[in-house]
C-alpha cells in the first residue's frame, strides 16, 4: 500500500519491495497445495453427491465423476425426511437464537449498567455454567424434561440450547455493553427515560454489531449441535437434520451418492451464514479470547 | 411500568451525589460507594426481572441439573425403578472397567494429538497468513471454512473419504504408498487417529483465528527492532513473538483441553466408539451407559469424572477472563 503512494523510480522504493517479493513465492508454493488438500473433503463428497448409485457401484468411489444426476438428492429428501428434518433444525435454530439473545442481553444489560451486588461473581458464574462438560448435564436434563412433560419435543430442546449458551452470550454482551458512552445514559436519564426505554431505545441499537457477531456464531452453534438433540429426543419425526443425517446413514448405508447429498443439504445452511456473515462470524469466535 | 416513575425521580435524586460521575467513577456505582441498601434502592424493579429470568433460566437448566449429577452418580439407576443408593461402588467399578481405561487412555491421548496438532497448524498459518497479501483473503476463507460444517457432518464426510475404494487410499496409491492402505475406520490400530485427523481437520481454522487476533496485537516495532539488530526469523519469534501471545496461548489451552474432554459428535458420527470400543472417548461411553445400556447412574459417574477432569481448565479459563474484566 505504502508502495503505491510513493512515487515511481523514487529512492525508497526498492527496499520497501524487496521484503514483498521475497516473501511471497514461498507463501504461495506451500498454501496453494495446502488449500487444495483443505477443500478436497468438500470437494469429493460435492462430486459423489452428484454422482449416480451404478457409477460409483461400478468405478468406486475415488473414481472421476461419469455421470451426473440428482438422484442422491433426491432420494436423500424423499426417502430420508430431509425436509422435515431441515424444517425442525430451522426452527430450533431461529427460536433459540432469539430467545438466548433477548434473555442474555436483558441479563447483560442489567449487569452492566446497574449496581447489583456481586455482579461479577454473578457474570463469571453464569459463564462457568456455559464451559461445564453437557456429559454432566445429560441424564438430569433428559430427566427433568421427562418429568415436565416436554421430552421429545422440540419446545424442550429450545429450552436446554438457551439454558446452556445463555451465559456465554451474557458474557460477551456484558463486555461490549459496559462500554458504552455513559453519556448516553445521562442525557437519557434527563430526558425522564426509564430502564425499559433505555434499554429500547439505546442499548439495543447501540449493541448490533455485538448481537450480530453472537447470532452468527449461535446459529451455527445450535444448527450443528447433535448430543442436546440426542439427549432430548426420541422419535425421528422430531429429529434435526445432524440427528437425521446418522439415521439415514443406517437406512442407506452402501448408497453413497444418497449421504453425500444428505451431508452437503446439512452443511449448506451454516455455509450461507458463514459467507454472508464472515465478518461477524470471525469476530464472534473472537470474544471471550480477548487477548 | 413503574420503572418509569422511578426514573422520573431520579434526576432529583442525584442532584446531591451530581459530583460523583466527575470523581472518575464513571458508570454503575463502585463498591465502596453507597451502601449495600442504597445501591439496592436503585436498581429498578424492571432490572431486577432482566437480571433475575435469564439467571433462573440457566439456573434450573445447567446448574440444577448438575448438582443433580452429583448425586446420581452414587446410586445405581436403571430409569424406571427407583434408584438405589450405592455409595462409591460406580467409582470403584470404574476402576476396573477395561472399557473405561481405553476410553480414559483414548481422551489423553485425544487431548495431546487434538491439541498439538491443531495449535502447531493453527499458529503456523496464522504467522504465515499474518500479513495481507494477494490471495491471502482465500487462504484463511478455505482454512476456516471446515468450521462451519457441523461435527456430525464432518464425521460423515470423512467416513466417505476413508472408504475401502475411497479418496484416501486413492490417494495413497497415486502418490505410490499403496501399502498403506487399510480400512481406516475398521482397523483397531489406526480408527482414533483417522478420527482425529478429522477433527483437527475442522479445528485448525479456529485456532487460527484466535492466533491471527493475537498476532495483530503484537508491537510490530519490537520485531523490526530485533531484526535490525540482526535477529533470525526463528529468534524473533521465539523471542519477540511468542512472549507477547502468552494471553492467548493460555486461552487456547484452555479452550483446546475443555473442548477435547467435551467432543463426542465426531467419534459417533464415524465409529461410535467401535471397533471393539477402541476409539471410545469417555463422552461417548457415558453417552453410550446412559442411553444404549440405561445405567444411568453408572453414566453419572463417568460424568463427574469428566467434570473433575476439565474443571481445573474451565478454573483457569475463568481466572483469566475475571483478570481481563478487571483490567478494562
Amino acid at each position: 500500500m505504502t508502495a503505491t503512494t510513493l512515487a515511481p523510480g523514487s529512492a525508497a522504493t526498492p527496499p520497501l519491495r524487496r521484503p514483498r517479493r521475497a516473501r511471497s513465492p514461498w507463501l504461495h508454493v506451500v498454501m496453494v497445495p495446502l488449500t487444495l488438500l483443505w477443500l478436497s473433503p468438500v470437494a469429493y463428497v460435492g462430486l459423489i453427491a452428484f454422482r449416480s448409485f451404478d457409477d460409483i457401484a461400478a468405478r468406486g468411489l475415488a473414481a472421476l465423476p461419469a455421470s451426473f444426476t440428482l438422484d442422491g438428492f433426491a432420494t436423500a429428501f424423499s426417502g430420508g425426511g430431509l425436509v422435515r428434518a431441515l424444517g425442525n433444525s430451522i426452527t430450533v435454530t431461529a427460536c433459540a437464537v432469539l430467545a438466548s439473545l433477548l434473555l442474555s442481553s436483558w441479563a447483560a444489560y442489567s449487569l452492566s449498567r446497574f449496581a447489583i451486588p456481586g455482579r461479577k461473581t454473578i457474570l463469571l458464574a453464569m459463564l462457568a455454567g456455559n464451559l461445564l462438560p453437557p456429559q454432566i448435564l445429560l441424564v438430569p436434563v433428559a430427566r427433568i424434561s421427562e418429568s415436565l412433560g416436554i421430552a421429545d419435543t422440540l419446545f424442550a430442546l429450545v429450552a436446554v440450547q438457551v439454558g446452556f449458551g445463555i451465559g456465554f452470550y451474557t458474557f460477551v454482551l456484558h463486555g461490549f455493553m459496559r462500554g458504552l458512552p455513559e453519556e448516553l445514559f445521562e442525557a437519557a436519564r434527563l430526558d425522564g427515560a426509564g430502564a425499559g426505554r433505555i434499554y429500547l431505545r439505546i442499548v439495543l441499537p447501540l449493541s448490533r454489531p455485538a448481537m450480530a457477531a453472537l447470532a452468527a456464531l449461535a446459529t451455527t452453534w445450535i444448527f450443528n449441535d447433535l448430543i442436546w438433540a440426542l439427549t432430548v429426543l426420541r422419535s425421528e419425526s422430531k429429529f434435526p437434520i445432524t440427528a437425521a443425517l446418522l439415521n439415514l446413514m443406517g437406512g442407506y448405508s452402501s448408497a453413497w451418492n444418497v449421504i453425500a447429498a444428505a451431508s452437503l443439504v446439512a452443511a449448506v445452511p451454516t455455509a450461507v451464514v458463514f459467507f454472508l456473515f464472515q465478518k461477524q462470524f470471525v469476530s464472534g469466535l473472537l470474544v471471550g479470547s480477548n487477548k | 411500568m413503574s420503572s418509569d416513575v422511578r426514573a422520573a425521580a431520579r434526576p432529583a435524586r442525584r442532584g446531591p451525589d451530581g459530583p460523583r460521575p466527575a470523581s472518575g467513577a464513571r458508570g454503575p456505582a463502585r463498591p465502596g460507594g453507597p451502601s449495600l441498601g442504597a445501591r439496592l434502592r436503585r436498581v429498578p424493579l424492571l432490572v431486577w426481572v432482566f437480571l433475575l429470568l435469564p439467571l433462573a433460566v440457566e439456573l434450573f437448566w445447567v446448574f440444577w441439573p448438575a448438582a443433580n449429577s452429583f448425586s446420581l452418580s452414587l446410586t445405581r439407576w436403571d430409569g424406571i425403578s427407583p434408584a438405589e443408593p450405592v455409595g462409591l461402588q460406580n467409582f470403584t467399578d470404574l476402576a476396573e472397567d477395561p472399557i473405561f481405561r481405553t476410553a480414559l487412555t483414548n481422551n489423553a491421548l485425544w487431548v495431546l494429538g487434538f491439541g498439538v496438532l491443531s495449535v502447531v497448524g493453527g499458529l503456523a498459518l496464522a504467522v504465515a497468513l499474518n500479513k495481507p497479501g494477494r490471495g491471502v483473503g482465500f487462504y484463511r476463507s478455505a482454512i476456516y471454512l471446515p468450521m462451519v460444517v457441523s461435527m456430525a457432518v464432518t464425521g460423515l464426510f470423512w467416513r466417505v473419504m476413508y472408504q475401502p475404494g475411497g479418496p484416501v487410499n486413492a490417494g495413497l496409491e497415486a502418490v505410490g504408498l499403496g501399502s498403506l492402505q487399510r480400512q481406516w475406520l475398521a482397523d483397531p490400530d489406526v480408527a482414533l487417529a483417522a478420527i482425529l485427523v478429522a477433527a483437527v481437520w475442522r479445528q485448525v481454522g479456529y485456532i487460527m483465528v484466535l492466533y491471527l487476533a493475537g498476532l495483530k496485537g503484537c508491537d510490530a516495532t519490537l520485531e523490526e527492532a530485533a531484526a535490525v539488530d540482526g535477529a533470525s526469523a526463528w529468534q524473533r519469534f521465539w523471542h519477540i513473538v511468542m512472549p507477547q501471545l502468552r494471553g492467548v496461548n493460555t486461552v487456547v489451552f484452555a479452550v483446546t483441553v475443555i473442548d477435547s474432554l467435551r467432543t463426542f459428535d465426531i467419534v459417533w458420527a464415524m465409529t461410535r466408539g467401535g471397533p471393539y470400543n477402541t476409539t471410545q472417548l469417555l463422552s461417548t461411553y457415558m453417552f453410550q451407559q446412559a442411553f444404549t445400556s440405561g445405567n444411568l447412574g453408572y453414566a453419572s459417574a463417568i460424568a463427574v469424572v469428566i467434570f473433575v477432569l476439565a474443571i481445573g481448565f474451565i478454573i483457569t479459563y475463568l481466572a483469566r477472563q475475571a483478570r481481563a474484566e478487571e483490567q478494562s
